[in-house]
């Protein structure tokens, strides 16, 4: 076999096995998505009923809470952003860093200084590798998160946004994500989790016009308040990093597809240029035998003579 | 008809329960509560504690219940729970062991939760 022949052989041999893997890694994915899809509908009622409470406190009482109330100048700005521990997912971690980048730089503008919460190594790679500032990350659960994870990314942040601002405390919240609309369509977003705007919130669940009706609290509305918005916000950030998981999954597996397309392709290719070469040695070949068979004739003819 | 109330009892992550019943007892954070059809509207908070439910049909349905809401409004009762398990869902004699080790560090947290457990487990 020529030189040029087994290097095609070889490489063709590479990407067949890269083929595989990644046709593994789409399947994976899709089966993932699936499942991730199904705990995003599975949370979605403590959601509902959770936002239905909070529409009520809001529209029902008169209750003040720092958590409800904007600052009358905004100094300090949360931003959290959600990526994926790993990659091979295509453009999504890139796209929410880079919503994360443009809501920083909007807040810069608007004059608040802005501290960085980062869940996923993807997200914190990026940002240590430009040493920026990040107040806090999370790592290693971002695939399947759970409610308590929602939990203990929530709980600093909650702690955050009721310090008072001069002693390091932030005034707003924003979280990025990357929302999951369809297996095709993944947006990253931002959302301005707090102050919470209860009037948007009450309008996002009165669709049907229902009038909510006066409710007895018990202990207190500001006993209710108080523990409701953690709870809200909590639930927020879980279905959040829940649609994320599934985004991610969904761009995994179209990232994997195409690169199974490519290295069908490729191989479609290396495949045409082997057998190029391997006629073309077969021809040299038979000429080298023809030429070598005609000299030996003329060879002969003349010591005849 | 029996008057009833619709019953949806949710965690996090999942519904654990839902269906028709007569009476609800739950534990808010100034005493137990129980509601029946017809209750005036209402919203309080809810602490860790068993919640017993009776059903239309004459069953009882107890669940433990970490934390969370209840909220009633137009005959239609919610239970909102960071965690809530029913009690056939939970394994005893892990719970028992979970009580001991719980004691046996200190853990008050985790050993209200057990306890929390246990005492559904029973109730049934």
């Amino acid at each position: 076999m020529g030189a040029q022949l087994r290097v095609y052989k070889r490489r063709i041999r590479s990407v067949s096995a890269t083929k595989k893997i990644t046709k593994a890694m789409e399947m994976i994915a899709a089966s993932r998505v699936v499942k991730a899809q199904r705990k995003v509908a599975a949370s979605t009622p403590y959601a509902t009923e959770l936002t239905r409470a909070v529409t009520a406190v809001g529209t029902g009482s008169n209750t003040k809470h720092p958590l409800t109330t904007e600052a009358e100048t905004p100094t300090r700005a949360a931003v959290l952003l959600l990526t994926s521990d790993r990659g091979l997912a295509g453009a999504f971690n890139s796209n929410a860093i880079k919503a994360a980048e443009q809501l920083t730089a909007r807040l810069e503008r608007e004059g608040k200084q802005v501290d960085t919460y980062i869940v996923g190594r993807r997200g914190v790679a990026h940002y240590n590798f430009r040493e920026r500032k990040v107040a806090e990350s999370w790592t290693g659960f971002t695939d399947e998160p759970s409610y308590a994870d929602a939990k203990k990314v929530a709980a600093p942040l909650i702690e955050a946004i009721e310090k008072d601002t001069a002693e390091g405390g932030v005034d707003e919240l924003h979280i990025v994500f990357t929302e999951f609309v369809s297996m095709m369509t993944q947006t990253a977003l931002d959302a301005r989790l707090l102050p919470l705007r209860l009037e948007e919130v009450a309008e996002e669940t009165k669709h049907e016009g229902e009038i909510l009706p006066l409710y007895d609290f018990e202990p207190s509305a500001e006993d209710v308040l108080d523990a409701l918005l953690p709870r809200y916000v909590e639930s927020r950030i879980y279905n959040a990093l829940l649609q994320s998981a599934a985004s991610k999954h969904a761009a995994t597996r179209r990232a994997m597809k195409s690169a199974t397309d490519n290295a069908g392709e490729l191989i479609n290719t290396l495949s045409r240029l082997a057998n190029a070469a391997r006629q073309a040695e077969i021809t040299q070949e038979i000429s080298e035998i023809v030429g070598g068979a005609s000299a030996l004739a003329d060879a002969t003819a003349g010591s005849d003579r | 008809m029996a008057a009833e109330l619709h019953v949806e009892l949710v965690a996090a992550d999942r519904q654990v329960w839902s269906g028709e019943a007569t009476l609800v007892v739950a534990r808010t954070t100034s005493g137990d509560i129980g509601v029946m059809p017809g209750h005036q509207p209402l919203l309080g908070v809810l602490e860790s504690g068993p919640v017993t439910i009776r059903t239309s049909d004459g069953g009882t349905v107890v669940a433990a219940v970490h934390g969370g809401f209840v909220s009633f409004a137009d005959n239609k009762l919610s239970l909102l729970a960071e965690i809530a398990e029913l009690s056939d869902e939970i394994d005893v004699q892990r719970t028992e062991r979970e009580l001991e080790r719980a004691k046996a560090e200190g853990d008050a947290a985790a050993e209200r939760r057990a306890d929390v457990r246990l005492r559904a487990a029973t109730a049934r």
